[in-house]
């Protein structure tokens, strides 16, 4: 088993390195940072525009891979990550962004998965119910909407509240705004502007995996065991409970392990609507900003994200089925 | 197997049509359908999919139609009205430069369904010859394309994809780069079911059958192999043309994918969103209309998954 | 009858047990109905079931597919889907037991009625452990057993049911069990609460032969342990003859045929039961007789035509078999019902299946009259040898052994032969059936077909060429079929990858449609409009579409029901008569064998143990496998059955990939177990080779050759 593990991480390595190597080279060749230095005004002078722009290794008279060969020694043996077009250097920006990201992505993912787990089983059971048309229903549509909808909806229904109220209860620009002064003010702030992001991100977890946990259940409610536990005296209810839905959070846990590894990747929209520093708005910023090494640090981050969770979705798996634990 | 719950099973067959050879008097009665006849049957009685089938096509004929019956062209600037309500004259409002909601979230229309359709066909041949082939062939060819689609979902496609269409080539053309480079990262999951269906299927008598014939690798998988999972690959292009509408509009939001002066669901709802407190109309047209026909085209998914799939539950189901 | 009735009234609200009689009827069954809606129409799966059932007593139900008999049990134990409508009475001990609640229902399964069912791996949850799952049918019914004591008597039960080393092996998963193994754990389970009947539904049926004792008499012994009643739904008739006191007979939905097992196998009186006797091939006859061919299909249960439902396939059927459905009738016999008209007539003309149903006429071709050795050879296997590498790791696999698949064989058919290629599940026949058709070179030894060398097969045209004279007819007659194609294309591949002309395979594929008795009308519908039987002559018109000389028969009939199989075997027989053919005809059927093959040869890991002519084989069985194969095989013949005495085998198959060492067998040999240590040593050591027996074609690979009278 060990053995096999070692041999895994070192295929995922390869597979990661060059996963990175080509989204470099893309990067680098398609992104133009000298574009941003030309629109000044006053106009630069083009020599201090090639000298800033080699200072940060981004200058395209360098040929392409000599650009490549120095970005590659300084991540390998400096741990440096480059510098955007200004300067600044991407490695900390990052790490600073994921902190941002975590804080504003945990709560909404665990909240939607989970009860999209229950909903979704519970749904099954009643397949065909009115109570499961109706969940049916919902999920279809919360997930034939796309954030960038469905998050600018519940900001015009917020201001609505907020106008007709006349209490700005619900917040939608960054992480924190202005505090009172009672004791524990800031973090009823916080939790504030994370209300409607979290609702968000509910919204779209939550209905991937109502579909995701009632189709395993429907599965697993017409196998054999579950009528063998029937036949031994167990009542429908508990034979469910206990053979069918135990059965079937096995490839749960597989997308539950891979969902919370791949938590960043799909932030940008929700990051950047209510205008949170994350990693996800940051791809975006850094693409449009001509920002190379950032777009190839957010891109590698995003690449061990998920192989880190293909490999937690096989531990997973280990942990919650028996045949494969045991072979 | 021999008979197991000979109920479910008689339901079953009954209803994917595998029962016995009808004797004369059976198919007199008229009471045999055929599998399409059943599909559509099954089809039909699924009333969410049902709706979802007539609004999108609804909305094609409005994507088509639509341009010609509009009092406004959607390039049209009506100096009298910039960010006006919905009225009479303009049907759902005019935006800041006074062009008309209505014909702009049509023109958006046809643009986002147009891309959506491509990609999904495109997505789901490649995932369909890219699946078959590796597991047809197996061995050194399978590794290769498994490692190429494990290389593939491991990069962020969103990230490159924006990233190649902002440094690629500009124009009225641009769009279709948006196509392929949808399609080239939309394949990859689907051509991993592909495979292992291929992979069952390859075991199957008929498929060895073939082979102790001789008959020749691709005539297998074209003949054989392919329109065995045609139910599959039928399911998953409705479902991906949902998805690329999403990815498109995606990109578009953030300035990634269509261009203006092209314009399509994302760029108008983009333009929307930074004044959709104050000026809603000009958000929740395009919003609205996208959230139904990636509806519709789920719902059209799921019905089909459901009326080609006996066994997805559509049936009925023990206990 | 119970000695404990004063608490009957307040036995359903206390799960407390009644006292199990041991005497009288515990079950009684009345006018069970059971409908299904579908499409098509309501599906009428069971239509009047009546029996009663005494305490101890087995009583089997046969039929074939279709035929009601499973789910007529689903309905006893309530576990049938909602929208199944069931009418009638079920009643144990004479409560009423039908359309009760879950929550009542519930105290009784598993208490009072246990049920077997017939896949033991999807039966059992993967993610508990064997041990658990018994633990939780004893104490869903009584919550006051300790965890501990209910794992010992869960101990007790495996090792009841012969689990080796129970202690341990109670805490293993379903999948690290063997299929017999964890059909023996289900039996565990079902009769962990002592219960007062048990539902065997084929228990058997997925087993192979030599298990399939093992577990018959596991099943023996649970009944003899709790003296429950049984009652034994099967399709095959050998195994009911060994079991059975009393036999109900199902077609369509309905019971058609009731009695003593003795009766129904010796007396019967209604022409589908004498029909399904007819057409089971016997192990036991030396003559070869022909088999009774039943036309037609079972009638589909959805809009049944007023009459007998049999009347269609059923050559005695006069116009008034058509006017209503006959009722079951006591016929001319005690205890012994019948539902036909004519079961009179039957009685005193004295009507056998060959009086009633039509048989082919067998005589043998001339090229059988010729003597063997003057014959040519369409195939000759020297010393075939095929390895695999065993792997594992899903990404980085690699090779952890070897797996000897097959491991060294010596086999050759002469023209007009038919070869019967027999062993259990794992033996290595499939991949010796592969490596022909493959034509490609093996991993040692070689293949001959038709004098062609394959290691001097060059090009995929030269192959091609052989492929003309060397086809194969599949199992799985729904998988060996594309279902996509009418059936016209899937006849005429083998020609079109020849290139022939397409008028030619036009008139070609009418004409052996014809050839295997299919309307060369229905040549446009599709697989699935054709039944089991259909298919598989779809199939052979497939295989014989470019005149082959060989036809390889991958279990070519073990797919079907009786009365279906005993068409296509009759029509493989006139085939190899009227076309020459020969056949390689893989089995793990050893009864179809024995009527269809002129030779047999018997594998065992990877090996030839026994080689022979067929009769010479089976009369006069030298090796201990071959004779364990053979006394495994139940033989539907009630009175032989009681007097027949088993060997029984011990254990699974190994694995083929890492087999014992000298003589494979074994390890599992009643013989070695006789034999003294210094004897044992050159079985250990040796691996035997195949000795000549000093009577004309016929070999076995046992250092210690004896024959057994096993049959």
């Amino acid at each position: 088993m060990g053995r096999y593990l070692v041999r895994r991480l070192i295929n995922y390595i390869i597979l990661l390195f060059v996963a990175i190597s080509l989204a470099y080279l893309l990067a680098a060749t398609a992104l133009n940072p000298r574009a941003l230095y030309e629109v000044r005004n006053p106009p630069l002078p083009p020599a201090s525009i090639e000298a800033s722009l080699r200072q940060y290794n981004l200058s395209d008279k360098v040929p392409i891979l000599e650009r490549y060969w120095i970005w590659l020694k300084g991540v390998l043996f400096h741990w440096n990550w480059g510098y955007s077009p200004t300067g600044i250097p991407v490695g900390p920006e990052v790490a600073r962004r994921i902190g941002v990201s975590t804080r504003l992505l945990v709560l909404g993912t665990f909240i939607g998965i989970i009860s999209g787990v229950a909903a979704g089983a519970w749904s099954a059971v009643r397949q065909y119910g009115v109570r499961d048309r109706v969940l049916t229903v919902i999920s279809l549509i919360l997930l034939s909407t796309p954030t960038f909808v469905s998050a600018t909806i519940l900001i015009i229904l917020a201001t609505d509240f907020n106008n007709s109220t006349g209490i700005p209860f619900f917040e939608f620009t960054g992480e924190t705004g202005q505090q009172g002064t009672e004791p524990l003010a800031w973090l009823w702030d916080r939790l504030q502007h994370l209300l409607l992001p979290t609702l968000v991100l509910v919204m779209v977890n939550f209905p991937f995996f109502v579909r995701i946990q009632r189709n395993l259940m429907l599965d697993s409610l017409g196998a054999d065991y579950v009528r063998t536990a029937r036949a031994k005296g167990l009542r429908k209810e508990r034979a469910v409970m206990k053979h069918a839905l135990r059965t079937s959070l096995i490839p749960t846990g597989t997308y539950f392990a891979f969902s919370v590894a791949t938590l960043f990747t799909g932030a940008a929209f929700t990051e950047t609507i209510f205008s949170f520093n994350g990693l996800g708005q940051y791809g975006v910023t850094t693409i449009s900003g001509n920002d190379v090494n950032g777009t190839v640090a957010v891109t590698a981050f995003s690449g061990v994200c998920v192989l880190v969770g293909a490999m937690l979705s096989d531990v997973m798996v280990a942990i919650l089925d028996p045949r494969v634990r045991l072979s | 197997m021999s008979e197991q719950l000979i109920g479910e099973q008689v339901v079953a067959a009954e209803l994917s049509g595998e029962t016995d050879n009808p004797t004369p008097e059976e198919q007199r009665s008229g009471k045999r359908l055929n599998r399409r006849q059943l599909i559509v049957r099954r089809f039909l009685r699924n009333k969410t999919a049902v709706v979802g089938l007539v609004v999108f096509l609804l909305l094609a004929l409005l994507a088509i139609v639509g341009p010609y019956v509009t009092p406004w062209g959607w390039d049209q600037i009506d100096d009298s009205s910039f960010l006006s309500p919905p009225s009479a004259s303009h049907w759902l409002g005019t935006t800041q430069e006074g062009r008309d909601v209505l014909a702009l979230t049509i023109k958006g229309l046809s643009k986002s369904m147009l891309v959506g359709v491509l990609v999904a066909l495109l997505s789901t041949s490649m995932a369909a010859l890219v699946g078959s082939v590796a597991a047809y062939f197996g061995m050194i060819v399978e590794k290769t394309l498994l490692w190429i689609i494990d290389l593939l979902l491991v990069i962020p496609s969103f990230l490159i994809i924006a990233v190649i269409s902002t440094g690629g080539p500009q124009g009225a053309y641009s769009w279709l780069l948006l196509v392929l480079l949808l399609a080239a990262f939309g394949w990859m999951l689907t051509a991993r079911v592909v495979r292992s269906l291929t992979l069952a299927l390859k075991d199957l008598d008929y498929v060895q059958a073939a082979r102790f014939m001789s008959v020749p690798a691709p005539t297998i998988i074209v003949r054989h192999i392919l329109p065995n999972i045609s139910s599959l690959l039928v399911v998953d292009a409705t479902l991906n043309v949902g998805g690329a509408i999403l990815g498109e509009t995606g990109l578009s939001y953030f300035g990634f994918g269509i261009q203006p002066p092209d314009t399509s669901l994302g760029t108008l709802i983009a333009d929307g969103q930074s004044s959709a407190t104050v000026f809603p109309w000009i958000f929740l047209s395009p919003a609205i209309l996208l959230v139904i026909i990636v509806l519709s085209v789920n719902a059209i998914g799921d019905g089909l998954r459901d009326a080609l799939d006996p066994n997805s539950g559509a049936s009925g189901r023990a206990m | 009858m119970s000695t404990d009735t004063t608490d009957r009234s307040t036995a359903t609200a206390a799960p407390r047990k009644q006292r199990r009689t041991t005497e009288g009827t515990v079950l009684t069954v009345r006018d069970l109905n059971v409908t299904f809606p579908s499409e098509a129409g309501p599906v009428k799966a069971v239509r009047g079931l009546n029996f009663d059932l005494a305490a101890g007593e087995t009583m089997a139900i046969v039929g074939e597919s279709g035929s009601g008999k499973s789910v007529s049990s689903y309905a006893m134990m309530g576990l049938l889907p909602q929208n199944a409508r069931i009418t009638g009475s079920v009643k144990l001990h004479g409560d009423e037991i039908l359309n009760l609640d879950d929550a009542r229902m519930s105290r009784i399964r598993g208490r009072e009625l246990a049920i077997i069912f017939q896949d033991p791996l999807s039966a059992l949850t993967p993610v508990y452990s064997i041990g658990d799952q018994i633990v939780e049918a004893i104490r869903t019914h009584d919550k006051s057993v300790p965890k501990a004591k209910a794992m010992n008597r869960a101990v007790e039960l495996l090792d009841l049911v012969g689990i080796p080393n129970p202690q341990v092996r109670v805490r293993s998963f379903p999948h690290e069990f063997s299929g017999g193994m964890r059909q023996r754990a289900m039996i565990a389970m079902a009769i962990a609460n002592d219960p007062d009947v048990i539902i065997a539904d084929e228990p058997t049926t997925a087993l192979d032969v030599t298990i399939q004792a093992q577990v018959l008499e596991v099943l023996k012994t649970a009944q003899r342990e709790t003296g429950a009643a049984m009652i034994m739904i099967t399709h095959d008739l050998g195994v009911v003859a060994g079991i059975a006191d009393r036999v109900t007979v199902m077609y369509a939905g309905r019971p058609v045929e009731q009695g003593s097992v003795d009766e129904i196998f010796y007396a019967p009186r209604m022409p589908y039961t004498i029909g399904l006797l007819g057409a089971v091939p016997r192990l036991d006859a030396s003559e070869k007789q022909p088999l009774a061919s039943l036309e037609g299909n079972p009638p589909s249960v959805v809009n049944l035509p007023p009459g007998c439902p049999f009347a269609p396939r059923c050559p005695m059927h006069q116009p008034d078999c058509l006017t209503a459905e006959p009722p079951l009738v006591p016929t001319d016999r005690p205890a012994h019902t019948a539902a036909c008209i004519y079961s009179d007539t039957i009685a005193t003309r004295e009507l056998g299946y060959a009086d009633i149903f039509p048989v082919p006429d067998l005589r043998p071709s001339s090229l059988e009259q010729a003597p063997r050795e003057s014959r040519p050879t369409v195939l000759e296997l020297q010393d075939l040898h095929r390895h695999y590498p065993l792997m594992k790791g899903a990404i980085f696999r690699r090779r952890v052994g070897t797996v000897y698949a097959v491991d060294g064989i010596d086999l050759e058919i002469r023209k007009g032969e038919t070869l019967g290629l027999v062993g259990e599940s794992g033996c290595g026949k499939s991949t010796t059936l592969l490596e022909v058709l493959q034509l490609k070179p093996p991993t040692e030894g070689n293949v001959v077909v038709l004098g062609k060398d394959v290691r001097e097969i060059r090009s995929g045209a030269e192959r091609r060429e052989l492929r003309r004279d060397l086809q194969v007819v599949f199992q799985d007659p729904m998988a060996s079929l594309d279902p996509r194609l009418p059936v016209f294309d899937i006849i005429a591949e083998p020609m079109t990858v020849q290139k022939m002309d397409k008028q030619a395979v036009e008139k070609r594929v009418r004409e052996l449609m014809a050839l295997v008795g299919l309307e060369p009308s229905h040549a446009d519908r599709y697989p699935q409009h054709f039944s089991g039987g259909q298919r598989q002559r779809i199939g052979i018109a497939r295989a014989l579409a470019l005149e082959p000389k060989l036809l390889v028969l991958d279990e070519p009939v073990s797919a079907l029901d009786v009365s279906i199989q005993a068409g296509v075997i009759n029509l493989l027989d006139e085939l190899k008569t009227r076309l020459g053919l020969s056949y390689l005809f893989v089995a793990h059927d050893l009864s179809v064998v024995r009527h269809i093959a002129d030779r047999v040869a018997v594998m065992y890991l990877g090996k030839l143990v026994e080689v022979g002519d067929v009769d010479r084989v089976f009369d006069h069985p030298t090796h201990p496998y071959t004779q364990a194969l053979l006394s495994a095989i139940p033989l539907p013949d009630p009175e032989k059955e009681r007097s027949r005495q088993r060997i029984l085998l011990t254990g699974d198959l190994p694995s083929p990939a890492n087999p014992p060492s000298g003589c494979k067998f074994r390890t599992r040999c009643p013989k070695f177990q006789t034999l003294s240590e210094s004897q044992q040593q050159l079985c250990i050591d040796t691996p035997p080779d195949l000795f000549d027996l000093g009577v004309p074609d016929h070999r076995s690979a046992c250092h210690y050759n004896a024959e057994l009278q096993v049959i």
